[in-house]
């Protein structure tokens, strides 16, 4: 069988692939030759088994998420389940940009899932519209959420803070004509994520820390 | 045709350069060094550039071969960066502006090391890593702004290797980061660091502390116990500068590459002091050759704070219409990249 290539990230491949007789996608991670080879392979050996635990978490607490069927450590690939109707969350609301009610829902949707992550401790460390994604043809679709390469398990407001941070920059730095996204994904983050004032308080510090720093030279 | 001054004295460097429509006329510096274990404060800096500007005026003038007639606009560092230097240079600039009866205009301190850094290499529309003793910052420029895309979210890089240099009491001659890049090209053993980015953002002061307890486990001790590893050896310096530099720059390769594949780019340029250390520049070199990019970096005369940049900004702001009033000829503290209006062309024309 031919590989078809679905994307080729900064870190990755992702290709069509089989799984004990199952289609399925292969997720390779590339070997990076500018840093020590040491610390290339512990790396990558982290983020395979942080993409494999936390898909795992997520649909445990009931957030959809790519099924892992498997990782292989020596290869560097992760085979998961594929979504092969989704589209990337990014390329929605572009779609959907002039569209409030829609834009609205969205926002309902992306709020809701990273307070419940967060709810279960789960830190995505890379929320971005590109690692989010939909299947458009349901009537109602569900947000799926994916890589989960920089991930992490952890109880602590700041993680949970600079994940928030990360989302705001990546909505910013994305959707740049869209200004009210992020205010609005942290109304519905509230609703499902019962601690979430303790966390929002120390996501502005984060930011506040942003701002302040005098940055010489 | 347009001949501009600048003046900078943001942090511990004083730099006058003179340049004629992209041509370096002149660029002189004089820099603050402090003894080893120690950091520069603002009151003594400030003094510093006090002493040494005038001095640098008559220098960079004679070099250039330009008469204070021949100038068309004076331009500063307005900002970000420590207040009592910037004042002390902002006056000077201010005062020679009238003398000379010239217009003058405050400068953006990273739009200067980007524009400068464009100048030397000829990028076009590069994703530039900015990173220096109190900025890191990943930025590509979109709609008439230098935008950030990754950037610290706690010390600066630049930061991180002054604040260990004081740790382990290496001089500070010509500065901390040289001398760390000197001990790292003698180390061989790699010792396990916490890697931490997020996304496109990085944060340096876990790493910062790891390191100084592997460096001073005994100061350590007190709040915490002793690992196995700490007691049987003591690592050696060449080691940890290794390991630092080893841990943090990959952390740079990565975000900046995750930002060029995000915004689709094949260029890099990088800027700012830390930007002259030769392990960076290889390791964003091979990173940019795996993916078809091409690097482009400067050398010290133009990565480490200097006058020319500022001189070579403002020339870019002069002749796209921008003046500034005397009551504006200010300075600040802080003053991000992305606040400022880019009103000449960036990338292909
Ligand atoms: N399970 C999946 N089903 C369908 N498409 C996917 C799946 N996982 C990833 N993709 C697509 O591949 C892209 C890159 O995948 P991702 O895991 O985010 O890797 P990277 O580390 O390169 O960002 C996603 O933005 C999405 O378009
Ligand atoms: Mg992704």
């Amino acid at each position: 069988m031919t590989e078809i290539v679905l994307k080729q990230g900064a870190e990755a491949k992702l290709y069509i692939g089989n799984y004990n007789g199952t289609i399925c996608l292969v997720k390779e991670r590339f070997v990076k030759n500018y840093r020590l080879p040491e610390l290339d392979k512990t790396l990558s050996k982290q983020r395979i088994k942080a993409e494999q635990k936390s898909a795992k978490r997520c649909k445990d607490c009931g957030i959809k998420a790519p099924k892992i069927f498997h990782a292989d450590f020596k290869e560097r690939k992760v085979y998961m389940e594929y979504f092969d109707k989704a589209i990337t969350v990014k390329d929605y609301i572009i779609e959907i940009q002039k569209d409030e009610e829609q834009i609205k829902l969205i926002c309902q949707r992306i709020g809701n899932v990273v307070g419940k992550m967060h709810e279960n401790n789960i830190i995505h460390g890379d929320l971005t519209t590109s690692n989010m994604l939909i299947d458009k043809n349901e009537n109602d679709y569900e947000l799926i959420m994916i890589d989960f390469g920089l991930s992490s398990y952890s109880t602590s407001n700041e993680d949970k803070g600079v994940d928030l941070y990360v989302l705001e920059r990546a909505l910013i730095s994305t959707h740049s004509n869209l200004p009210q996204l992020f205010d609005e994904i942290i109304v519905h983050y509230k609703e499902s994520y019962q601690a979430s004032d303790e966390t929002i308080k120390r996501f502005e510090e984060v930011r506040a820390r942003g701002r302040k720093r005098t940055m010489i030279g | 045709m347009v001949i501009a001054i600048g003046f900078e004295g943001s942090a511990n460097k004083i730099g006058i350069g003179i340049i004629r429509d992209g041509e370096v006329l002149a660029n002189v510096r004089k820099t603050y060094i402090t003894p080893p274990g120690s950091g520069f404060l603002p009151k003594e800096t400030a003094e510093h550039h006090r002493n040494q500007v005038l001095g640098l005026i008559r220098e960079a003038l004679d070099v250039s071969k330009i008469y204070p007639n021949e100038i068309d606009v004076v331009c500063y560092t307005k900002g970000p960066g420590m207040a009592p230097p910037l004042l002390a240079v902002a006056i000077v600039a201010r005062t020679i502006a009238q003398l000379w009866n010239k217009p003058i205009l405050g400068v953006n301190h990273c739009i200067g090391h980007i524009e400068m850094g464009r100048l030397i290499t000829g990028a076009q529309n590069p994703t530039v890593l900015y990173v220096s003793g109190g900025n890191t910052q990943v930025i590509a420029y979109s709609n008439k702004r230098y935008r950030i895309f990754g950037e610290t979210i706690d010390i600066a890089i630049g930061n991180c290797l002054d604040r260990f240099a004081r740790v382990i009491k290496i001089s500070n001659d010509p500065s901390p980061g040289y001398n760390i890049e000197q001990l790292a090209k003698k180390g061989k053993k790699y010792y396990t660091l916490p890697y931490a980015v997020k996304g496109m953002d990085v944060s340096f002061s876990g790493i910062l502390s790891e390191i100084g307890r592997k460096a001073l486990p005994q100061k350590a001790t007190k709040k915490r116990k002793l690992d196995q590893e700490d007691v049987n050896e003591l690592p050696s310096h060449e080691d940890l500068c290794y390991s630092l530099q080893e841990t943090i720059f990959a952390m740079l390769v990565e975000i900046t590459e995750r930002a060029m594949a995000h915004c689709g780019s094949n260029e890099v340029l990088i800027v700012g002091g830390v930007g002259c250390n030769e392990r960076l520049q290889e390791m964003m070199g091979i990173m940019c050759e795996e993916r078809g990019a091409k690097l482009f970096a400067t050398d010290e005369r133009f990565c480490i704070d200097n006058g020319i940049m500022i001189a070579h900004a403002g020339y870019e702001m002069f002749r796209t219409g921008t003046r500034m009033k005397w009551n504006d000829a200010t300075i600040t503290q802080r003053f991000r990249t992305d606040e400022v209006e880019i009103n000449w062309e960036v990338g292909k024309v």
